[in-house]
């Protein structure tokens, strides 16, 4: 095609529907933010999100269902704004998780109770902690998180969608941007949380500095952003390949990056801690399903047919990750830093995962594809990440969250209910029987083993056995030890956070009890687009 | 035209901005340091669109000076508020997250 003609996109309105109504409600925010008297603003932002995000998730389903048929009928869906969206079943399934969890956030961002009648949020970020300025802002709302959160939340959702570098490389930045400036706008220890925004802006700009230099690479080897464009390449294999691997090492720098992979973890436990615990929470699952879903498409569509480059690396990264995470867990003092710990040792779980077969094509009947465990995994990590740290935020004393570990001893004899649903979530991430991450792991497992990858498998099962010691001590400290006086106590939330937390439990139980609907549902996801 | 010289220097610049970033402590020069980065990978899109003869990464460029300024607004800002609370935009000073 000769380069200088210009083809108009077409636009798929309808499938594009829950993308163009979470940006429309953003924007639709700032301008909220812009006429709406301040007394209404907390009220109008919330049901306009709350509004936005179901009007979304209605229209991922109804796309879900609406996908046909392509190639030899392994994937469903359609390329659209000229093939730099891809919209297919695992994009989909991605839509609608990280919709599902955009909800538990805008309710966790709500919760007034807990503060006196005030969000988590600082009343004007701008204003100096300990001067008069934030005294008088005590009583205010940053209601500006609302419109920043579904930016991020669109982000999300174009991320793993993203059918070429560019479009990718735009997504990863419209996810973080918001994400930074979150996670420095809690109300309470401003010092902590300033702090954390500081560190993931410079180690995420940082980290997407490199992905942009693979982006960069890459292209100089294939000629076209394209991912299908860049398959292609690799087979006919004409080339630079020294250009093709550190342009793949780069782009897997940005990617890992995200989900908090060793050696690019060290920002998530600072992250997760100083964060507002509502954007941990939404942050934790959001970002790691949209980076995964990301990291699948281009490992898998762009550079699947060169796998004997990447897998090693990808080896080195998952037994590093478990290894690292569930060890430095058990040194942790800090509920938030261990449950940040633990999110890097599901991490290192799921890049076991992304080693297995690739295809549906290679497996015998009735057995999981990597895609469906990946997908599976990340609806229990995000379910029962969601919860916890939503049960983080209601043991609290007069100083705003108690998360140090000595305060949370006895924490089960004062409220069996709270204790004992965080000690069940607690209990799904260490991958016990009769939960939904024991399923999952059973599933990242199978597919890795089969794919060869039996020493990653012994090492993630070690871990496992790692990572059991460090939640089982905490389940103890919370029954088994006597309360002190400084035990902080649980503050009953508004409907907001409880419904939150009934949910994530509830999944958790149900999809450990019964994991065949979701796990069917994944598996008709079907396959990426080629 | 033969563009390795042009990615070279790209790769050059590059490595500068990366080994600034490790080394710098004020946290406005990480920053600049970050944004040679980002301006390296815009020569090296710059040079392979000639060289493949198409408009993909010019066009690349375009959206990577964009996302920079956004980049420099979020990140001002987070650094600004730091400073006024710290009084200071050293990276080592931040140091009550650890462990």
């Amino acid at each position: 095609m000769d380069s200088t003609t210009f083809v108009k996109p077409t636009l798929d309105y309808f499938h594009l529907w829950p993308i163009l109504v979470v940006l429309g409600v953003a924007a639709l925010g700032v301008v909220v933010e812009a006429f709406v008297p301040r007394a209404r603003r907390f009220a109008t932002q919330t049901v306009l999100a709350l509004a936005g995000l179901v009007a979304a998730l209605v229209g991922t389903v109804l796309v879900g269902l609406d996908l046909t048929e392509v190639g030899d009928g392994a994937a469903r869906g359609l390329l659209t704004a000229g093939g730099t969206l891809v919209i297919d079943g695992p994009a989909v399934f991605l839509w609608g998780l990280v919709l599902i969890f955009a909800v538990g956030g805008v309710l966790l961002f709500a919760e007034r109770r807990l503060e006196g009648g005030v969000s988590a949020f600082a009343g004007q970020a701008a204003a100096l902690p300990g001067t008069e300025a934030e005294r008088q802002a005590q009583g205010l709302d940053h209601t500006e998180v609302y419109p920043l959160m579904m930016f991020a939340v669109a982000g999300m959702m174009i991320f793993p969608t993203a059918g070429d570098l560019l479009t990718m490389f735009v997504a990863l930045e419209v996810l973080s941007l918001p994400l930074y400036l979150l996670c420095g706008l809690a109300r309470r220890r401003r010092l902590l949380s300033q702090e954390a925004a500081m560190k993931y802006f410079l180690l995420g700009a940082f980290s997407s500095g490199f992905f942009l230099y693979g982006v960069a690479l890459v292209y100089g080897f294939a000629g076209s952003m394209d991912l299908a464009a860049i398959d292609q390449a690799v087979r006919a294999d004409t080339g630079n390949h020294t250009l093709l691997a550190i342009g793949m090492g780069l782009l897997a720098v940005g990617l890992l990056f995200k989900v908090g992979a060793v050696p690019f973890q060290s920002w998530t436990p600072d992250v997760y801690q100083g964060a507002p615990t509502a954007v941990t929470a939404f942050m934790a699952a959001g970002t790691k399903i949209a980076a995964f879903g990301a990291i699948l498409r281009l490992f898998y569509v762009g550079f699947g047919s060169d796998r004997w480059t990447w897998q090693p690396m990808l080896w080195v990264v998952a037994i590093l990750t478990m290894v690292v995470g569930a060890v430095l867990a058990i040194s942790q003092s800090d509920v938030k830093r261990m449950l940040a710990y633990s999110s890097i040792a599901h991490t290192g779980f799921l890049l076991t995962g992304v080693l297995g077969v690739q295809t549906s094509a290679e497996l015998a009947d009735g057995q999981v594809t990597s895609l469906q465990a990946i997908l599976f995994y990340l609806t229990t990590y995000g379910f029962s990440m969601v919860a916890a740290f939503a049960i983080v935020t209601l043991v609290r004393d007069s100083g705003g969250e108690a998360t140090a570990f000595d305060r949370w001893a006895g924490l089960g004899r004062r409220s069996p209910w709270v204790a004992g649903a965080f000690a069940f979530l607690l209990l799904s991430m260490a991958g016990i029987p009769l939960t939904g991450g024991f399923v999952g792991k059973w599933a990242v497992f199978t597919v890795a083993f089969s794919a060869g990858a039996w020493p990653v498998v012994l090492v993630a099962i070690f871990s496992s056995v790692v990572a059991i010691y460090f939640y089982v001590r905490h389940i103890r400290l919370m029954f088994f030890t006597a309360p002190t006086a400084d035990s902080a106590a649980v503050v009953a939330p508004s409907l907001l956070t409880s419904a939150t937390i009934a949910v994530g439990v509830l999944a958790t139980v149900l999809l450990g009890i019964v994991p065949g609907p979701v796990l069917d549902l994944a598996g008709h996801a079907g396959e990426f687009i080629r | 035209m033969d563009t390795t010289p042009y990615v070279v220097l790209s790769a050059i610049l590059f490595t500068i901005g990366t080994v600034g970033v490790l080394t710098r402590r004020n946290a406005i020069v990480v920053f600049m340091c970050v944004e040679l980065m980002l301006n390296a990978c815009n020569l090296a899109l710059v040079a392979f669109a000639r060289q493949h003869g198409n408009l993909d990464g010019q066009i690349a460029a375009f959206f990577v000076m964009v996302v920079a300024a956004a980049e420099v607004v979020v990140g001002l800002a987070i650094i600004m508020t730091i400073f006024r609370t710290r009084r200071s935009a050293s990276v080592d000073d931040a140091s009550l997250l650890k462990y």
